[in-house]
């Protein structure tokens, strides 16, 4: 059984490009493979944050809204799309 | 060089930056994006906030024209350095409070330390000389190259042609022939090109992507400066500039009220570090004390925020007095009428 650290991101009440920027630097420190989860309020993170995770070479895994919350949870790549 | 050369873009979302891209990717020059938040950017926010516009589509402009180029970009957090640009700017400002001459040279500049740090060889931006009137023109081009240290390794794919060559172009990394001489402010050879290149869905051309150029805005962080003992900022404070009605009935003290639920929902996420008044009675907006106030103050921002609820035309209204400190006052205030709200109230 392989274990994958899931690191966690509180990214709440920020508003956008500022989750995006928090999940770039987040994800510069952990190695492929890794796991980020990250909690945002800002509706515009949905678009945002996988956009910059398409471009940049990493995986969205899945996304979840509940009430006012969203959490994304985010396959960290090796930086080489 | 034997090596594929690599510059970066600063991709600001608009057309320019993207044809400017996209010229260099034609060569085969390898280029990345890079995007600066100041905190004063457009894009994006006062969607995220209003209610109402949560039904439109978002999207993060610069993050799109990356995905359509297909190159990695990076969005850089420069906040905290930016004050000084906007404080102190060697150039002055432009209409409204928007430095954009040393915002242009700051920005270059850190796109020139990422190059230096990531082993990248130039920079490209999406400048056409006479575009901007502050900072776009021909006597501005070797200010920003001079002031932000790039020097020439600042290359401008869509006007190269009408300045003197630069690094890439002497170095033979890029084809000068196969640059371009835009210049003046027609949009119109942009439009070609981008058709040229298949882009179709493009930002708008407008100009707009800094608060700082905006009258509104830039009046009412003169005024935040104006009431306070310096000229400092936190993001908070700038953030709050772009959401609700700012009224200031007194010197020492202004009310921030809520317009719709977006911004009252928005508002809710200050209320541990502002006075903040509900209304108990009615429907009606969250509203934020800033300032020192006294109790005669409190009865007027109550009478202000009460006004803009559903009990304006009721003869008393209930009122939350929240204090910092958790303790809790409710008044009963007769809401003001439209007419008794001076206009130079509104910020």
């Amino acid at each position: 059984m392989v274990f994958v650290s899931t690191h966690q991101l509180d990214a709440r009440r920020l508003l956008c490009p500022m989750p995006v920027i928090r999940v770039q630097d987040a994800l510069a420190a952990l190695a492929p493979g890794e796991i980020l989860e990250v909690t945002c309020t800002d509706p515009g993170a949905l678009n945002d944050i996988p956009a910059w995770c398409r471009i940049n070479g990493h995986r969205v895994l899945d996304t979840a809204q509940q009430d006012n919350e969203i959490v994304i949870r985010i396959e960290a790549g090796d930086g080489d799309d | 060089m034997s090596k594929q050369p690599k510059a970066v873009a600063l991709i600001s979302g608009g057309l320019d930056s993207l044809l400017a891209a996209r010229v260099l990717q034609e060569q085969g020059v390898h280029v990345e994006g890079i995007n600066f938040f100041t905190g004063f950017c457009v894009e994006g926010h006062t969607h995220a906030i209003r209610k109402q516009d949560q039904a439109k589509p978002k999207r993060n402009n610069a993050l799109w024209v990356a995905e359509q180029l297909g190159i990695k970009l990076h969005i850089i957090d420069v906040i905290e350095e930016y004050k000084d640009v906007l404080l102190n700017p060697k150039h002055g400002y432009g209409q409204n409070m928007n430095p954009c001459l040393d915002c242009k040279g700051f920005m270059v500049r850190k796109a020139d330390e990422w190059i230096a740090a990531n082993g990248f060889d130039f920079i490209v931006t999406g400048e056409v000389i006479g575009q901007r009137p502050m900072s776009q023109r021909k006597e501005t081009m070797p200010v920003i190259q001079r002031e932000s240290r790039a020097g020439d390794r600042l290359l401008r794919p869509l006007c190269a042609k009408n300045l003197p060559p630069t690094l890439p172009e002497r170095e033979g990394w890029v084809d000068r022939e196969r640059l371009y001489d835009f210049s003046g402010r027609s949009r119109k050879p942009q439009m070609a090109l981008a058709a040229q290149f298949g882009f179709t869905d493009y930002a708008q051309p407008a100009g707009g992507c800094c608060f700082l150029t905006d009258k509104n805005y830039s009046d009412k962080l003169v005024d935040m400066w104006q009431h306070r003992s310096s000229r400092d900022y936190q993001l908070d404070d700038i953030m709050l500039l772009k959401v609700g009605r700012h009224l200031r009935p007194a010197p020492n003290y202004k009310v921030i009220i809520g317009r719709e639920e977006g911004e009252n929902n928005f508002l809710e996420g200050y209320r541990n570090q502002f006075i903040h008044l509900r209304i108990a009675s009615h429907k009606g907006p969250l509203a934020l004390i800033d300032g020192e106030t006294s109790e005669a103050d409190l009865e007027t921002a109550a009478r202000v925020a009460a006004r803009f609820s559903q009990g304006r035309d009721a003869g008393a209204v209930e009122v939350e007095v929240n204090y910092t400190d958790g303790r809790q006052q409710t008044l009963q205030v007769a809401p003001m009428a439209l007419d008794a709200i001076p206009q130079e109230w509104y910020l």
